[in-house]
């Protein structure tokens, strides 16, 4: 490849460098192809441990008919907690993203970032905990006053429970947790957006939210949805909040602040069986993984892929 | 006396060259103005603290935008409710983070002390334990997954930005990579579990595999990072390293990386960070034990996040102590995640090309 300076005095040693090139790509190509392996060893394992668990049943089901009846509720329980957290989080989190693109002053919104980062590398069992102890608590009575105000409508039917620990506080607390990485995600694409084209809608006169909804909304679409996709991976798999703050059943239910009707996550019901569970009901958990891995790289495949061709759409290298 | 007072009126002076524009103080007389309104029915009325906070909202969203219809037309009216709204929304949203932080540190502070961190929960009810071993366990299991995961992650990125170019293999990888960043923890830990059932049987817990599980979720943030940082690395010092004769593994080795080598090493100690708090898969592969275990390839281990989640949710009789280690364990564990990410940045920054960002 590269013709060196020893080679034409010492043809000899021209081994020497072709060998360590040769050595040294290898090395880096089985790296990269490790990580193709690991992926594809997540699936693998997983499908090896889980799929023996179709045919469970009874107690190794936790006590539901088939393992459909297992997975299904605690499927639609992650669904919900975690389109709550997104209807809360995204809205919020552009709005700051906002705040810290345009909005503030400069040196403001540097700090702001900061903080946001900051947030972002919080773990999540200190979310959790904070949910449990200080959150649910303090929603009570938001609860109360929707139970009392709002339970015509299904979703406030009550009864509120004293802890707090229902679907709503979950799907805060995701929401919570979700929104410094969709903020992360969004700000950098605001920041982004040619300074041509905000100039140029502001010197046609365009206030600043014209300016905003005609220049960086649009250069920003995909990149919005994909934060947001990605955040609701995040809200997906994560576990140890909803673990802490849901109390474990299996019911679907669309009532958001009852204890006893909310179904948990299939993330938080790993983590709360899998120390007790032996033998077939750990293959039953494992299956569980399974479905939520399944989501979650749908959901992620779907919010890259939308990034990438937001790229090329865009002009951005 | 004074013709200038008398000077004919042209057209010029009839053009208006301002619209009519509220004063600039307008925003914050009318908080003002909402602000004590609120609080005055607060006090009077008894609507609750929270209740006028929303009053007193409400009445801002309301009034300033029709205060600008009213003088500066549709437009600017719907530029400053926009602008009522996405602060408000800043503001919501810094709520529950600020809560978050004052509450851990308020509740947090009290019991940490010598003791607290010089021993371990073994045989100890109630009060005078302590979380060396979750400390411990942490530290160990994390320095194991930096040492699987940033030899294969910088190697990969290698691969991908010096060999891979253009390749089929590189785009896949790099797909993959993005599509690994966001395997749920706990499927990670799921992973790792079935992968050591094989070699050890049914039932295993251990170290290694936690650190192995975090590897999982670690190798894509390094790559990332390196791949960044490698990108940056100026073709010019690549092609003057070839002009001089380097073969090309020692024009990586030693002129690419160590050019490179301050964003890597941010890039991981964030990439560090970031696992260290993470708990889903350590309480599958890891388990919790009260005493100390440092042989991470054998028996189960302590880490401060799983010894935060079985502290809450399985505190045993002694519930009021297990809350307060909790807190502390989460305080503690807050403060080595903050130091790293500080510690990262003030290092990225510090030897950050000078690109002009």
């Amino acid at each position: 490849m590269t013709t060196t300076e020893s080679s034409i005095e010492k043809p000899t040693e021209t081994s020497t460098g072709k060998v360590g090139d040769v050595v040294f790509r290898l090395l880096t190509r089985s790296s990269g192809v490790l990580i193709m392996l690991a992926l594809a060893g997540v699936a693998i394992f997983l499908l090896v441990e889980g799929l023996p668990a179709l045919g469970n049943s009874g107690s190794s089901a936790y006590g539901k008919d088939s393992i459909w009846g297992f997975v299904g509720p605690l499927l639609f329980g992650t669904l919900l907690a975690a389109t709550i957290a997104m209807i809360i989080a995204a809205p919020l989190a552009i709005g700051v993203a906002l705040v810290i693109s345009h909005y503030a002053p400069r040196r403001l919104a540097k700090a702001l970032g900061w903080l946001i980062d900051l947030l972002a590398a919080i773990p999540s069992v200190v979310y959790g905990l904070w949910g449990i102890q200080f959150l649910a608590l303090n929603l009570v009575p938001v609860y109360d006053w929707l139970e009392k105000n709002l339970s015509w409508i299904p979703f406030f039917e009550g009864p509120v429970p004293n802890s707090g620990r229902t679907m709503m506080t979950a799907g805060v607390v995701l929401a919570v947790m979700a929104m410094p990485i969709i903020t992360a995600i969004c700000r950098e694409i605001f920041a982004q957006t040619p300074v041509a084209h905000q100039e140029a809608a502001l010197a046609l006169g365009a206030t600043r939210w014209e300016m905003i909804r005609m220049s960086v909304f649009p250069y920003a679409r995909s990149g919005m949805i994909s934060a947001v996709l990605l955040g609701l991976g995040r809200a997906l798999g994560e576990t140890m909040a909803v673990a802490l703050v849901l109390a474990p059943s299996l019911v679907v239910s669309f009532n958001l602040i009852s204890a006893e009707q909310s179904s948990s996550t299939i993330a938080a019901n790993i983590a709360n069986n899998f120390g007790n569970a032996s033998g077939p009901k750990i293959d039953t958990l494992i299956f569980s993984g399974l479905v939520l891995f399944v989501i979650t790289f749908a959901v992620n495949f779907l919010g890259r892929s939308i990034a990438n061709r937001g790229r090329i759409d865009g002009g951005r290298s | 006396m004074t013709d200038v007072s008398e000077r004919p009126v042209t057209a010029r002076d009839e053009v208006d060259f301002y619209a009519p524009q509220l004063p600039w103080f307008a925003p914050g007389l009318v908080l003002v103005i909402a602000a004590s309104f609120a609080a005055l029915v607060w006090l009077l009325a008894g609507v609750g603290f929270a209740g006028s906070v929303v009053l007193a909202w409400l009445l801002l969203a309301v009034a300033l935008p029709l205060w600008s219809v009213l003088l500066e037309g549709r437009r600017k009216a719907v530029d400053r409710a926009a602008g009522v709204m996405i602060w408000s929304a800043f503001g919501l949203a810094m709520i529950p983070l600020v809560s978050l932080v004052y509450t851990v540190v308020s509740k947090g502070v009290g019991i940490l002390s010598a003791q607290f961190f010089g021993s371990s929960m073994r045989g100890i009810l109630g009060e005078g334990g302590g979380i060396h071993h979750a400390i411990f366990g942490t530290l160990i299991i994390t320095g194991l997954a930096t040492l699987i995961s940033v030899p294969i992650g910088v190697l990969a990125a290698v691969y991908l930005i010096e060999y891979g170019r253009g390749h089929r293999l590189a785009r896949i990888i790099t797909f993959l990579v993005d599509v690994m960043t966001g395997i749920p923890s706990i499927v990670a830990g799921l992973f790792a579990y079935a992968l050591f059932v094989l070699v050890a049987g049914p039932g295993v817990r251990m170290g290694f595999g936690g650190a192995v599980a975090l590897s999982v979720l670690m190798i894509p943030i390094v790559v990332r990072a390196s791949e960044e940082m490698i990108k940056l690395v100026p073709d010019e010092l690549r092609e003057a390293a070839y002009a001089l004769g380097v073969p090309k593994w020692r024009t990586i080795t030693k002129v690419v990386l160590p050019t490179a080598v301050a964003g890597i090493v941010t890039g991981v100690t964030l990439a560090i960070a970031r696992v260290a708090g993470e708990t889903a898969p350590l309480l599958i592969i890891a388990g919790l034990t009260s005493g100390d275990n440092f042989n991470p390839f054998a028996e189960r281990m302590a880490t401060l996040p799983v010894f935060i989640f079985y502290s809450i949710q399985e505190p045993g009789v002694y519930v009021d102590e297990m809350t307060d280690y909790a807190w502390g364990a989460a305080l503690v564990l807050v403060i080595i995640v903050m130091t790293l990410n500080v510690a990262a940045r003030v290092l990225g920054s510090f030897f950050a090309p000078k690109s002009g960002r």
